[in-house]
């Protein structure tokens, strides 16, 4: 295919993906916006205010980071898993298959598609949590470039766990699982300065961790983790998590026979 | 004239050991009307999930319009459009949707997607149903919309998987019509059937698959001519001249007492004995040859059924 052709059929498959998710806006966009809002009244407003401080800030200031990169993780990693699972499921995969569109446009489309769901998402939140607090940005650039590369990197999760999943149950398992509990221990309601030495250690082999303090530097300017550390650690599972997706399809992984 | 399609020593072993193709070839020339006959688990959508890239070919070669697919599939895929046996589309998607997104697929850009869809929409019937959401389709007009989908971005080989089955009559002979317009403008349809009345029909050349296996290659014309010729075997009191000719008849000596003679439809068992009579030859017994093709054929419908 030409460049030019390649660019139609990316943007065919981004646009299709965008029609999925706002046809099914109520399964894909309203559940987050709800749970956020309860997180920042609960945690934000009524205990948040007996908690104080957390790392200098309001407790409300310092877990909106986190919640808002909560929401873009999910949304993106469970965008692709559905979208694709979905496209195996009722096998209208095959049109791509047959189609000359080239194995990294594929994942390129269901992986746009997936960071855009994660973005609007999280502007979503985002205006929901003015409603709480008053955000100041601290670095519009880091903020921007740790949305990309995390939504990123959670698309790409979602679309090996769509390649492999063989039912409905295999792409919940996940989610529920692994992902969950990864953002709840990744330092979304607490600072790593609470816990002792050890686990604190074992919290740093955990990729939530350095997704949640980058993006909290971005907006606070406050982080457990080196900066540097943090894009190192998810641009090399990005490129890892790309790498694999790419054989899984150049290989055919149970998409062909 | 470069050949449409070109399968050599083609063999499929499914993960669990199967062996679905034995090695098949066969050769569709450009602008041909060809039928795939053979009973279900013959291996036909095997040979096409192969040609269009769902199946991964175990060995052997294919070549479309003498693009080999292991050198350059994506231009080898662009001739081709298929229409699966199985409903393969997103059923919560509108119809113009999913043509227009296939266009898409193929790299043409978006206004000429449209033109595109708008114009096998309507060949097919399905331009009123096109903001219908697809599940509710009836069975025909889904298989139409497989190939309003397939058309899209005008293939030069068009690949049907048994599109008549479950279509009622009137709908079959529709679709019938609407292939031979199709293939009468120049495009090379290949299509898999369990019907020999279908390929009949349609197709100029045809191929019977059976276990894996090419069983038939030739034209629809010589394959009918064939299974009603029927083949007798004499057995002669006199031993027999080193050749025999019967006019009219094609005869063979197979050993110094017995004689093959081919009876075609129309032709009298009396003249042959009539022409022996006259050579001197007397027969003692008759009988007549099982007709392979024919009982491959009581096979093949009795595995269709
Ligand atoms: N994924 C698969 N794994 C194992 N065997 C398969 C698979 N797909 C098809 N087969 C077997 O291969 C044979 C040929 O199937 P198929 O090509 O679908 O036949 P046809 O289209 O002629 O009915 C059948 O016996 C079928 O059971
Ligand atoms: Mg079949």
């Amino acid at each position: 295919m030409t460049l030019a052709e390649q660019y139609v059929a990316l943007s065919t498959i981004v646009r299709k993906e965008i029609k999925r998710y706002l046809r099914i806006w109520t399964q894909t966009l309203l559940p987050s916006a709800i749970t956020m809002s309860l997180y920042f009244v609960i945690f934000g407003t009524l205990i948040g205010s007996r908690i104080g401080e957390m790392g200098g800030f309001t407790y409300m200031q310092f877990v909106v980071p986190g919640l808002i990169m909560m929401a873009i993780v999910t949304n993106s990693y469970s965008n692709v898993v559905s979208s694709f699972f979905g496209s195996k499921f009722n096998n209208s995969v095959e049109e791509l298959l047959v189609s000359p569109t080239p194995n990294y446009i594929i994942l390129l489309g269901y992986v746009i598609g997936g960071i855009s769901r994660g973005m609007l998402v999280a502007v979503v939140v985002t205006i929901v949590s003015l409603f709480f607090t008053h955000l100041h940005i601290h670095s519009y650039f880091v903020v921007v470039v740790i949305v990309l590369m995390t939504s990123t990197l959670f698309a790409l999760a979602g679309f090996i766990n769509a390649v492999f999943a063989n039912n409905f149950d295999d792409i919940s398992i996940i989610p529920t699982f692994v992902l969950t509990p990864l953002i709840y221990l990744g330092g979304v309601f607490y600072s790593m300065e609470l816990l002792p030495d050890f686990w604190a250690g074992v919290s740093r082999l955990n990729p939530l961790v350095y997704v949640v303090n980058a993006f909290r530097y971005g907006v606070l300017g406050v982080s457990d983790v080196s900066l540097p550390l943090a894009f190192g650690m998810i641009g090399l599972f990005t490129v890892l998590a790309f790498a694999y997706s790419m054989h899984l399809l150049n290989s055919g992984t149970r998409l062909r026979q | 004239m470069i050949p449409a399609l070109t399968i050599e020593n083609l063999s499929k072993v499914y993960g669990d050991g199967f062996v679905a193709l034995k090695g098949i070839s066969l050769e569709v020339q450009q602008g041909d009307f060809f039928a795939m006959l053979g009973p279900n688990g013959a291996g036909k959508s095997t040979t096409i999930g192969i040609i269009c890239s769902l199946v991964a070919k175990t060995a052997g070669k294919v070549s479309v319009f003498e693009v080999d697919i292991d050198k350059d599939f994506a231009a080898a895929k662009k001739y081709i459009g298929i229409v699966p046996q199985e409903f393969n589309f997103n059923q919560f998607e509108k119809a113009l949707d999913i043509v227009i997104n296939q266009a898409g697929y193929y790299g043409l850009p978006r206004e000429l997607a449209r033109e595109r869809a708008e114009k096998y929409l309507k060949a097919l019937g399905l331009w009123e149903k096109r903001d219908v959401p697809t599940r509710m389709l009836s069975g025909g007009m889904k298989r139409r919309l497989m190939i309003a989908r397939a058309l899209v971005h005008e293939p030069k080989l068009l690949i049907l998987d048994e599109p008549t089955a479950g279509v009622d009559i009137e709908m079959r002979r529709s679709m019938w019509d609407f292939l031979k317009k199709i293939n009468a403008q120049g495009t090379t349809i290949i299509l898999t059937t369990h019907y020999l009345e279908e390929a009949e029909a349609l197709c100029r050349h045809i191929a019977i698959i059976n276990k894996g296996e090419i069983v038939e290659h030739s034209s629809i014309k010589d394959l009918l001519r064939r299974l009603q010729r029927e083949v007798f075997i004499l057995d002669c009191l006199e031993e027999l001249p080193e050749s025999v000719t019967i006019s009219d008849f094609v005869a063979r000596r197979v050993d110094s007492h017995t004689l093959e003679v081919e009876v075609e439809k129309g032709q009298y068992i009396n003249q042959v004995f009539d022409e022996l009579d006259r050579q001197g030859i007397h027969i003692s017994s008759m009988r007549n040859r099982a007709n392979r093709l024919e009982e491959m054929f009581v096979n093949l419908v009795e595995g269709a059924a």
